[in-house]
């Protein structure tokens, strides 16, 4: 090609590129007319419909969380022109100076930008909602946003339910873009643990507003909009009508209930008290409501079933009972006599009085602290093995395989550890190979270093109800009617003990309710296995504990009772777990009313600051 | 070194006359999609129109000079002129200020420039003078490779300071390169090979098959329509097609979901209604309302409301396209391509080899901030911020066009005056 026709080939190419867009300018400007609706509609704005957040139902069906619209007020800060600050001020009922501090603070939020909707104000009253509609066409660029928040039909559980709260900047950056200032989050509880099954998927609508900010409809018939998508519903294992009762029961007294299916690992109550109404956790006060819950010394907000470590007590007898069988060093024949006590050289253990000798069904029914303590030596100091040490660790590989001194994996936000000392541990106390049977001869009645949650002995209930079993403890039990979605919920996990072992024991456990410390806890035509516990602590009085399943064949809850600085397990623990497995397994609770009256009335508070330990309710 | 004044007549004045429309027309669309009702006055320096009118100001007193200059000092200038803006660059590089995540600017006592723009008149003066050296042919491996060097090396400079747009720019010299012997294979091929690989993932292959006949009928229209000139036209449509369909299906089958997907929000296919994708959307509405006649000046309601970001910058077409409807953007564009026509045309009339690669190079550069800029306000485009020429707002490209137009207008009033043509 010659150099003209090079010329002529680039003005060709000048040419075409003139012409492709001269026809897409006769497109988009002659035969589409949708630009023009779009322009003459004028101001685009981007809203976010949020998802209703996923409702919350008991094992029986009942509704315990449901959502309240909210009115959050947004503004997009391009769009706001020739305000009347005055009156927008007057409306809201802020000072001028609230309102520039506002605009400055939105400025600074995350993922800021002139031309999106910001949270201006949230949490609308109604009256200030309705004031702000009439008059919304005189503040351009600001409209408001209809938003969800929770409801609590009941006002208890709420250490399970957990509550939402506003998102950190953290997670904002944290989510890839999913949360924006002012969204909702779980915070504890399962609205937490499920957040991500709750809070179903937000969807965005574009929608064209006039000069006047009055809605003219969506942006091309909202091809771009896309549809929120609502959380999905969850069915907790709790029982509601359980957990009222086990919170009233509680009622000024500290400490915890933990009630689980042994079967299925299915968390039937679970009460910590002090507690709180979760609807404090709801609308505008959220925050300063927190800010009490937080410095009340009494900590409602501690989850006292999950984390709070108790000197277990008298459920170590009973894992003695299994471990010292498995180890072969103990036979449902072995006797041992208790002369008030366990004695070794200078050591002393006291006991209660009871009859002696006693076998090992006699020693689980009346609890005796001197044939626990023969039993721990003689696995300690077992013969088999070459040293305490590793006989210690043994024994410490079959408590732990009951799931205490670890966390158990529950699907709640907060869980404990617990602590079950490790031979190291006493290493490091007396150092290594400068310990025995007899320096750590208080874990044989449970008491000394020893911590375990309220959740872990409840749990420790349930391998025993299950002869040798647990499923790891959990409080959902459906997701939208899928039930058990978590297969980990499904798997058994199998203590160190083998089965045969388990039913001297439960034997035994039979005879305290019948015959033994826990005849209180009695219930005509229910077979309950059970133990008292008085757990001696740092704290004062010793906590009342007591722990059972019921009924004896095919068990349908397990349950461990705290009462914290409340005497013996039979005066408060052992009472308040039977009425609960009465109400539980029969659906009534009021056929013992004297002992019904004395549980609701009794008041354990017995510190000065009675008036905040109050259960919170509004 | 003013000792040749140009006669008024030897001036080209249809070059003149369509710059100072621009110019001005230009003023009046930032002033239409910045006007804020308590600065009506159109010179009203704290307004970006009132600075943009000094800068017309500062751009025609530039010019005006230039056409004084001698023409021999671009000439002997040209390879100072390009260090100097490589120079420039690497400095950005180092302590450029970043505005808007490209740091490719500098500041000089309360004065941003962008040397980018300067490094196009750089280059294009420097492979000006480069080709039309002495013993300097194009088949040469040698030549092509320094030519190459001039072009890119600024290229590659601007990449390094995230400017996509302006580093894109330089690509324009390709079409010097044609002109000046580059083989119109390459030129071609990679042309067509870029705007079909977009087409195809763009538009239904029909339309491209239909598209492609029509530009193929159009083409034979300006050529030889020998036999064999046809069957390689038909040849070349058949390719083209086939090529669409490799394309079409590699990205179907090959590709997986989210690479798709990434490729699909770069042409703009896939909206991503929160990035670029709202400033196109706010731009087509804009363009889209204007219909035929356009809302009129300062009627823009989507100006008005300021919805298109950089409306006065990387977007003023939508004013064009909002205010003046089809018809005024027809014109504007038909205006465009009148001056791009006059400098090929005045180009191939130079005696001298550097007068006409030089004009050649303007209008290149020309022609591809066109095509990228309002190939974006249009949606055909992906959202790549370079400006347009004489119209947008901002004192670094408007100083920078004036000048690269202007050294042209200058080169090209001596042609009649000058009989040595020596290096022709």
């Amino acid at each position: 090609m010659n150099s003209t026709s090079r010329q002529r080939v680039l003005l060709f190419i000048f040419f075409s590129i003139a012409i492709v867009f001269i026809l897409r300018l006769a497109m988009m400007q002659l035969l589409d007319d949708s630009y023009l609706r779009s322009a003459q509609e004028n101001v685009l704005q981007e809203q976010t419909i949020y998802p209703a957040r996923g409702l919350v139902y008991d094992r029986t069906g009942e509704l315990l969380v449901y959502n309240d619209a909210i009115y959050d007020l947004m503004v997009i800060p391009e769009q706001v022109k020739e305000l009347d600050t005055i009156g927008f001020c007057k409306v809201l009922g802020i000072t001028y100076g609230d309102f520039i501090a506002r605009f400055e603070k939105i400025k600074r939020g995350v993922g800021y930008a002139s031309y999106r909707p910001s949270v201006f104000e949230k949490q609308l009253t109604i009256p200030i909602y309705a004031a702000f509609q009439e008059k919304l066409f005189d503040f351009r660029g600001f409209y408001v946003e209809v938003r969800t928040d929770r409801k609590y039909k009941h006002n208890n559980a709420a250490h399970i339910m957990g509550y939402i709260g506003e998102v950190t900047d953290r997670d904002i950056e944290k989510s890839f873009g999913y949360y924006r200032m002012g969204d909702l989050k779980g915070i504890s509880g399962v609205e937490r643990s499920y957040e991500d099954v709750l809070r179903g998927k937000k969807g965005v609508r574009y929608v064209l507003v006039d000069s006047k900010n009055r809605t003219q409809g969506r942006y091309k018939e909202g091809m771009y909009d896309t549809a929120a998508v609502a959380g999905k519903n969850i069915t907790l294992s709790i029982d509601q009508k359980l957990q009222e009762l086990g919170e009233q029961l509680m009622n000024n007294k500290l400490g915890s209930i933990v009630a689980i299916e042994p079967a299925t690992g299915e968390i039937l109550a679970l009460v910590s008290m002090p507690t709180y109404d979760p609807n404090l956790f709801v609308g505008r006060q959220r925050g300063n409501n927190y800010m009490k819950l937080l410095r009340d010394p009494a900590k409602p907000l501690f989850n006292r079933p999950l984390a709070a470590p108790y000197p277990p007590g008298s459920i170590f007898k009973v894992l003695m009972s299994l471990v010292g069988q498995q180890e072969g060093v103990l036979s449902p024949n072995t006797t041992y006599g208790c002369y008030g006590g366990y004695h070794m050289g200078g050591l002393t253990v006291g006991c209660h009085p009871h009859g002696s000798p006693l076998n090992l069904r006699g020693a689980v029914a009346v609890s005796c602290n001197a044939y626990f303590c023969n039993v721990y030596r003689t696995v300690i100091d077992n013969l088999m093995y070459p040293n305490s040490e590793t006989a210690y660790k043994k024994w410490y590989e079959h408590i732990s395989s009951f799931g205490v001194g670890r966390k158990l994996g529950v699907d709640l936000y907060g869980e404990g550890t617990g602590f079950l000392p490790p031979s190291t541990y006493y290493d490091k106390v007396y150092g290594r190979y400068r310990w025995k049977s007899s320096t750590t001869i208080s874990l044989a009645i449970g008491q000394g270093e020893l911590g375990i949650t309220p959740l872990q002995m409840a749990n420790a209930t349930a391998v025993v109800a299950n002869r040798g079993f647990y499923i790891t403890p959990h409080v959902v039990k459906a997701i939208d009617d899928k039930p058990n979605p978590n297969p980990e919920y499904n798997k058994k996990h199998w203590a160190s003990v083998d089965t045969p072992f388990y039913s001297v024991v439960i034997d035994g456990m039979q005879d305290v309710i019948e015959r033994g410390t826990g005849r209180i806890a009695a219930i005509p035509g229910i077979t309950i296995c059970g133990k008292t516990g008085t757990a001696q602590n740092p704290h004062g009085k010793d906590h009342s504990v007591f722990f059972a399943f019921a009924p004896k064949d095919n068990p349908k809850i397990a349950i461990a009772v705290f009462v914290e600085n409340a005497g013996f397990g039979a005066t408060w623990a052992a009472p308040i777990a039977s009425l609960m497995i009465e109400q539980y397994l029969t659906g009534n609770h009021t056929t013992r009313k004297y002992l019904l009256e004395r549980m609701l009335k009794g008041n354990l508070i017995h510190r000065n600051d009675t008036a905040t330990a109050q259960t919170i309710k509004h | 070194m003013i000792q040749q004044q140009p006669k008024p007549s030897s001036i080209d004045w249809l070059t003149i006359i369509l710059y100072l429309v621009f110019v001005l027309g230009g003023l009046l669309c930032i002033y239409a999609s910045v006007y804020k009702e308590d600065h009506p006055f159109i010179f009203d320096t704290s307004m970006n129109y009132g600075k943009q009118a000094i800068w017309i100001g500062i751009s025609l007193f530039i010019g005006i000079l230039i056409l004084f200059v001698d023409e021999k000092f671009f000439y002997a200038f040209a390879y100072p002129i390009f260090g100097i803006s490589i120079f420039l660059l690497l400095a950005v590089l180092i302590f450029g200020t970043t505005v808007k995540g490209s740091s490719s600017w500098i500041e000089i006592g309360g004065f941003r420039m962008q040397p980018a723009e300067f490094a196009k008149f750089g280059s294009a003066l420097a492979l000006a003078k480069f080709l039309s050296g002495f013993n300097v042919k194009f088949s040469e491996k040698k030549t092509k490779i320094i030519a190459g060097i001039i072009c890119f090396l600024p290229m590659l400079i601007i990449l390094f300071q995230n400017e996509t747009g302006s580093a894109l720019v330089f690509a324009a010299f390709i079409f010097v390169l044609y002109r000046e012997g580059l083989s119109g294979w390459v030129l071609s091929i990679g042309f067509i090979v870029i705007i079909l690989s977009i087409l195809a993932l763009l538009v239904p292959p029909l339309y491209i098959i239909i598209g492609i006949s029509v530009l193929a009928l159009l083409f034979t229209l300006v050529i030889r329509r020998n036999r064999q000139n046809l069957l390689a036209v038909a040849g070349v449509v058949l390719a083209m097609i086939a090529y669409v369909s490799i394309v079409e299906y590699a990205f179907e089958n090959v590709l997986q979901a989210h690479q798709k997907s990434r490729i699909n929000v770069l042409l703009g296919k896939e909206v991503d209604l929160k990035g670029a994708g709202y400033n196109v959307m706010q731009s087509k509405i804009a363009i889209g309302s204007g219909g035929l006649f356009g809302k009129g000046f300062l009627e823009g309601t989507q100006n008005k409301f300021r919805f298109v970001p950089e409306q006065s910058t990387d977007f003023i077409f939508c004013t064009i396209g909002e205010e003046y409807g089809f018809v005024g953007s027809v014109i504007f564009i038909l205006l465009y391509m009148i001056l791009l026509w006059r400098i090929l045309y005045l180009s191939e009339k130079q005696r001298y080899k550097f007068n006409r690669i030089y004009g050649y190079s303007v209008a290149s550069i020309l022609f591809f901030h066109f095509l990228i800029n309002i190939g974006m306000t249009l949606g055909l485009m992906p959202v790549i911020g370079i400006p347009l020429p004489f119209i947008s707002y901002g004192g670094s490209s408007l100083l920078s066009f004036t000048i690269l137009l202007f050294i042209f207008i200058r080169l090209d009033s001596n042609k009649v005056n000058e009989l040595r043509g020596a290096f022709d």
